[in-house]
């Protein structure tokens, strides 16, 4: 295609990022002219900004299979599931953090600002459909999370794994673009569905050069072992807000990732990826559960068994298949909300000058809220995925898959995982129920009365969603047809 | 043939330049390092054909981020050697895994996989580059094809604005600076007082510098 035949993109498609983006701008104004110490106007418009792009989504896009843009843009089903996700998973994380932040003094307009364009960033990526979008999605998700984790900038710590995110980021993003300046010279084209082309007609070795840099990039973002050394200090570092926002909404992006650039884009090369997603996923859960064990502090521990949930999402990717992806996704979708409502009882239980982060820090939570004690156990035992929570059926599907596939080892292996697991989690729970609290009696959960309702229906919908998981199921296997 | 030997007289001091760029003990030294090496991969831009790459690289790079580079060593006086203390400590981690690579990528790139002429012919959204220049037809896609990538790395310049801002920008107390809109509402009563010295007691002495704040 030339200059000459250029057509006029189809606008309405892409409305949700341009929804997004609108959004964000004018939070960037409201902000600038209210005077408000809270930032109440800002927060409002950035929620109701959130769940209306949702809507919009789903109504823009919900069905469709077509590119705009020139090629640049996809809008289809998994794009639906994926951006709904995404935007519901920021919206958890701006209604819990919004008292955390205050009672620290780190409540500032930027807050919103740069959590709402990494949004963006990830809703460019579960999107795109060319190399060049991918990047861009991956840079400005990436950047924004860079500057939002230095936010508080009178701790050493948090100085620290802002440096060591940014650093080995850099390095990630590097590894990306390499891998694909390899595949663009092997095909010829940015566009993902005339490299799918190219990489079908004939196998190159140029091409599995470019896919394993690839594959090493997108590992980096995702945190999969071997390239993990970042998440553990970007947990514990960053506020506790925004890693809840890294930990749920950017994994969720790195699905799409996954997806779009290896899972469709180099589908014909299934046979060269497999296997480094197959060693990814088990170094994953191995590495992952047996470090939690030895955690004292709970966001380490949240941090480490991330690596054990990443490794089930790529076992969902190994077969390849649509009920492979189907399986990852939903994985992705459940874990995501789960550990959201795990930080947000955290951040329940954090009051100013002190944070509860410690293991101690939930002895005896029963006797001090019984509801939240009550959502601590429904969201560990579904994170160990005990049948009658919504964690069992992510585990189940993924297994199912991986036995489709017929890599049996592996889908024994997960479940061994998933037992030890069991231990680190069920310790949660023991703590809140059978222990007796820290002589000051341990914190208490603070926090407005809005916060509290929606953590409690947070985390009450893993039980739902346990209970009655079909539908859910069902909208992610029709992702992907 | 001329064009060849070009290429890698240009291509050795590229090197050279980058290999000094990391080795070079003092900063200003490298960043310097860092302006020749720009310089040389902007000719070798140009000799590929991509001439408006090459000049952008010299204005923006040469002109603008490393005079800013330059400012930033100078003023803040970094310590580079402290900053090295960790290379020779893990070189022995790292230079195997870098050579690892390296034969790996010889391997590979070795075996005839990046022969041009094995290689598919870009599909490009462009005419032929030979008839027109390089300029032209990058201004003829940038706001069309490409309009797409080319709005996203705006956003993605706005938030470097943002980020920054607010990562650099503190409010501290005590801090003498002007309040342009306060200065202008500034009204006749604030700053002029009629001085009663009729009884010839010259008593001004009592009175406020008028020169100074009305809030200091």
């Amino acid at each position: 295609m030339t200059t000459d035949a250029f057509e006029i993109p189809n606008l309405t498609l892409a409305l949700p990022e341009i929804w997004m983006l609108g959004v964000a701008c004018l939070v960037l104004v409201v902000d600038l002219f209210s005077g408000d110490r809270d930032h109440t106007p800002a927060y409002w418009v950035a929620q109701l900004g959130l769940l209306s792009a949702a809507l919009i989504t789903v109504q823009a896009q919900w069905g469709l299979d077509v590119t705009t843009f020139d090629g640049n843009y996809v809008a289809d089903a998994m794009a639906v599931v994926l951006k709904v996700t995404v935007l519901l998973l920021t919206f958890l994380a701006f209604a819990y953090s919004r008292d955390y932040l205050r009672e620290r003094g780190m409540l500032r307009g930027e807050f919103y600002l740069l959590s709402l364009f990494s949004t963006l960033g990830m809703m460019v990526i579960i999107s795109a459909h060319s190399l060049l979008v991918l990047y861009l999605g991956v840079e400005l998700m990436s950047l924004s999370l860079y500057a939002l984790v230095a936010m508080r900038r009178g701790s050493p710590a948090a100085s620290e794994a802002a440096m060591k995110y940014f650093v080995l980021g850099a390095l990630a993003s590097g590894m990306l673009l390499y891998g694909m300046s390899m595949l663009y010279g092997a095909t010829g084209s940015l566009d993902l569905a005339a490299i799918t082309d190219v990489a079908a007609a004939e196998s190159r070795l140029l091409l599995v050069f470019g896919l394993v840099f690839t594959v090493v990039g997108v590992a980096f973002k995702f945190g999969a072992v071997p390239f993990h050394m970042w998440v553990p200090d970007v947990y514990q570092g960053a506020p506790t807000a925004v890693t809840l926002f890294i930990a749920t909404a950017s994994k969720v992006a790195a699905v799409g990732l996954f997806i779009r650039l290896i899972g469709e884009g180099l589908e014909p090369l299934h046979g060269d990826w497999q296997n480094m997603v197959l060693l990814l996923a088990v170094a994953s859960i191995l590495i992952g559960n047996t470090v939690a064990l030895v955690q004292t502090n709970i966001k380490r521990m949240l941090a480490y068994s991330t690596f054990n949930h990443i490794g089930f999402i790529f076992l969902g990717f190994v077969a390849g298949s649509a009920e492979g992806y189907g399986a990852s996704m939903f994985y992705a979708v459940t874990y995501s909300f789960t550990v959201a409502a795990a930080f947000g009882v955290i951040m329940l239980l954090s009051r100013q000058g002190f944070e509860a982060e410690n293991l101690e820090d939930f002895k005896g939570l029963n006797e001090r809220s019984p509801l939240f004690a009550l959502v601590m156990l429904l969201l560990m035992v579904s994170l160990t995925g005990i049948p009658g929570t919504v964690g069992f059926y992510a585990k189940w599907l993924v297994i199912r898959s991986v036995v489709d596939a017929g890599v049996m080892w592996a889908a024994v292996f997960a479940v061994i995982g998933a037992v030890v697991g069991a231990f680190y989690y069920l310790r949660v729970v023991r703590l809140c129920y059978f222990d007796q609290p820290e002589a000051e009696g341990g914190p208490q959960p603070s926090g407005s009365g809005g916060f509290r309702f929606v953590l409690a229906a947070n985390g009450l919908s893993v039980l739902l969603l346990g209970l009655f998981p079909g539908a859910l199921v069902a909208v992610c296997m029709a992702a992907f047809g | 043939m001329i064009e060849q030997i070009l290429f890698y007289v240009f291509a050795a001091v590229l090197i050279f330049a980058a290999t000094m760029v990391i080795t070079a003990r003092n900063p200003v030294h490298a960043a310097l390092f860092l302006v020749l090496a720009f310089f040389n991969s902007a000719v070798l831009w140009i000799i590929a054909g991509a001439e408006f790459l090459g000049i952008v690289l010299v204005l923006v790079y040469v002109g603008a981020v490393m005079v800013l580079f330059l400012f930033v060593v100078m003023m803040l006086d970094i310590n580079l050697a402290r900053l090295r203390e960790g290379f020779v400590r893990h070189l022995y981690i790292g230079v195997p895994v870098a050579a690892l690579i390296v034969v790996q990528m010889i391997l590979v790139l070795g075996s005839g996989a990046v022969d041009p002429g094995a290689l598919p012919d870009a599909t490009l959204p462009i005419p032929d580059p030979a008839e027109t220049g390089n300029t032209t037809v990058l201004g003829g896609v940038l706001y069309t094809v490409y309009v797409y990538p080319f709005e996203l790395a705006a956003v993605i310049l706005l938030v470097a604005i943002i980020a920054s801002i607010m990562l650099t920008l503190r409010r501290r107390e005590g801090v003498k600076h002007q309040d342009v809109a306060q200065q202008v509402r500034v009204r006749k009563e604030d700053r002029l007082r009629m001085a009663r010295s009729f009884g010839g007691s010259g008593s001004t002495s009592t009175g406020r510098n008028d020169n100074e704040h009305p809030d200091r």
